[in-house]
């Protein structure tokens, strides 16, 4: 194979395999029953495709987050849309905090299992006071001997109910008592099936077949040898992580806005009224057509972010755009979807609704859009801060 | 004992997405993108769990194909095989069944000492059905065809051939030429790990001559079978759909009548 672009198409090819297994039938039965993809994962797992941007040293194929995100596009695109990704995104990379800067024994202990899909991972850092302004966290991790005693509460946490371990972010230092606020914030591996810890799983729009919960703490005690890097510098691994994550999910809504136009197309194509394909009207073709364009370029630029990742430039500005285009052209691409099926696209069968409903969460996590222009705004065209 | 096999697999025009016949030359156009021909991944499979069941040994893949294209076979590298001989030349465009034959037992030899040639009962593009056939004749080996089921036992091969009523019990002694069908064995879906180690196994890229065949033997030249028209095939008429409204039994049941199957 000569080029990147032939493995970047193998690859491709590969993940549509594995995915072409589970239809659109499977997703939407799983999403009504709220029920896990087991089946989905452990394909996905056997074939090897969680370790792709994991190091080759715990049995990962050392790639990056451009292999990392087309490996999450194309199980987007394949019908699986968030409902697939979210059941593979934080072993994909979300554990990269863990992998950067664990301790030895912590990564040989885990992250091979992470590799191999038989140990799942979530990950918590938003509170019900604390979303994007991560630094305001109340979660407290006190320090009694060896062992870190957490107490508090997170929300938003993906899959937390069917985790062994959670990569987790306490406040070691009260915010009153450090320098920067971003000092003193903490990060822990620790067990989550403990009794110590209630989880209770949030009723949402869609994806609902990956829960999603509110996780409460009760003087859980994790060992010191569980705390990944150093104690106080949690921010700024988390940090690392920040680009990389939108650069997945941006690229996860490509995956929906493709699932979308596809299933508009065949539809517009099919559908015949007043004797002709609903797509021979102008006014079904242009959305779809433009929905197409507007895809594309954000596939451009989400593209261009994961390469200056690779490549180890900075790539704030870029992966901020990225997620901030795809999220916009995946739910139009949705939207459109659903106007295009007319009432049949409010009936659960025909899936777009699926991928509408999916689609409009990729506008909010895992941060708003205007969180976004706030960063374009501030820190990419030098304008005042607004919050 | 180490089993080496080799298997013959087409790469063809994507069936989704198949591409048009030439009307002068009335051959399937083959300038767009090939793939690995689905009846040869069951093919590829077999020879696999062979050589596992073997406890080693090789699979090597054979291909004959324009323009140097690897597309299908890196797919069955993936998969698990480790080498390939690839045969491309502008001399082969036009090659009938026996001329495709011809290349493809000399691309075998080059292969090396098999104990077993694996093909697909015929391909999914050109549905000749006779190549395996011819393959084992000019290399001089036994063919069993329809296989589907393959058990080594030493030097001796046993197969369920599959027939109308149900299957036959084959032997022929190693090495063979056999073709199997589609429901020999699950093919697998390539791993990621198998699609990066595909990238670095070797691909011999042969011309005609460095078979030692006559140009003149092969494609337009040398091919003893003539198209002498295509047509497309009669779009099937529309079935009866029977609207259930409590009595849509009744009226299958008079459907079947009709047509004297009960």
């Amino acid at each position: 194979m000569e080029s990147q672009d032939d493995l970047h198409e193998a690859l491709r090819e590969g993940v549509a395999a594995v995915c072409s297994q589970f239809d659109d039938a499977y997703w939407r039965d799983l999403d009504e029953r709220h029920e896990f993809p087991w089946k989905f994962y452990e394909a996905m797992a056997e074939g090897g495709w969680m370790g792709v941007a994991m190091p080759t040293e715990y049995g990962g194929g050392g790639l990056g987050i451009t292999e990392a995100s087309i490996v999450l596009e194309e199980v987007a695109a394949s019908g699986a849309a968030m409902n697939g990704c979210s059941a593979l995104h934080l072993s994909m990379f979300g554990m990269n905090p863990l992998v950067k800067h664990g301790s030895e024994a912590l990564r040989e202990a885990y992250v091979p299992r992470i590799v191999d899909g038989s140990l799942h991972v979530a990950f918590g850092v938003t509170e019900p006071d604390a979303g994007t302004d991560t630094t305001k966290i109340t979660t407290r991790a006190t320090r009694v001997g060896d062992t870190y005693v957490v107490r508090g509460s997170k929300v938003w946490m993906t899959k937390a109910s069917l985790c062994e371990k959670v990569l987790l972010l306490v406040r070691t230092t009260p915010i009153d008592e450090v320098v920067r606020r971003t000092d003193g914030l903490t990060l822990l591996f620790a067990d989550l099936q403990r009794p110590e810890v209630n989880i209770r799983a949030i009723p949402k729009v869609g994806r609902n077949a990956v829960v999603s919960c509110e996780v409460t703490f009760d003087d859980l005690e994790v060992p010191v040898d569980h705390r990944v890097g150093e104690e106080g510098q949690g921010f700024k691994y988390l940090l690392d992580g920040l680009n990389p994550e939108r650069i997945l999910v941006a690229a996860e809504a490509l995956g929906i806005g493709r699932a979308s136009i596809r299933k508009a197309v065949d539809y517009a194509n099919e559908r015949v009224v007043y004797g002709s394909p609903i797509g021979s009207n102008q006014g079904i073709a242009f959305p779809l057509a433009e929905a197409y364009a507007r895809l594309h370029a954000a596939t451009l630029v989400v593209r261009e972010a994961g390469a200056r990742y690779d490549d180890g430039l900075s790539c704030g500005e870029q992966a901020n755009m990225a997620k901030y285009l795809a999220a916009d052209a995946a739910f139009a691409a949705a939207d459109q979807a659903m106007q295009t099926f007319g009432g049949f696209g409010y009936a659960l069968e025909y899936d777009v609704s699926r991928y509408w409903r999916e689609a409009r969460l990729m506008k909010i996590a895992p941060v708003p859009q205007e969180m976004i222009l706030n960063y374009l705004a501030e820190h990419v065209l030098g304008l005042p801060r607004s919050y | 004992m180490a089993m080496n096999i080799v298997v013959c697999v087409k790469q063809i025009p994507d069936p989704a997405d198949p591409g048009e016949l030439d009307p002068n030359t009335k051959t399937l156009k083959r300038d767009v993108k090939l793939i690995l021909d689905e009846a040869d991944s069951y093919g590829v499979e077999m020879a696999l769990q062979l050589v596992d069941a073997a406890g080693g040994g090789e699979v090597t893949l054979v291909s004959m194909a324009p323009d140097d294209e690897v597309g299908g076979i890196r797919t069955a590298l993936a998969m698990g095989a480790a080498k390939a001989v690839l045969v491309s030349d502008e001399a082969l465009v036009g090659s009938d069944a026996l001329g495709t034959a011809k290349v493809l037992a000399k691309a075998i030899e080059r292969a090396g000492d098999a104990d077993l040639v694996i093909t697909a009962t015929e391909s999914s593009d050109g549905y000749t059905g006779t190549v395996p056939e011819q393959v084992a004749e000019l290399l001089g080996l036994p063919s069993i065809t329809f296989a589907k089921s393959i058990e080594v036992d030493g030097n001796t091969i046993k197969v369920k051939r599959q027939t109308e009523a149900g299957y036959d019990d084959v032997e022929a002694p190693t090495p063979a030429v056999i073709s199997v069908t589609a429901g020999v064995v699950e093919p697998r879906y390539p791993s990621f790990k198998g699609i990066m180690a595909a990238k670095s196994k070797p691909v011999d890229e042969v011309t005609v001559a460095d078979l030692g065949l006559d140009a003149d033997a092969v494609g337009w030249a040398g091919a003893r079978q003539e198209i002498v028209e295509i047509a497309t095939a009669e779009t099937r008429e529309a079935g009866t759909i029977i609207e259930d409204e409590g009595e849509g039994y009744a009226q299958i049941v008079d459907f079947l009548a009709d047509l004297k199957v009960i």
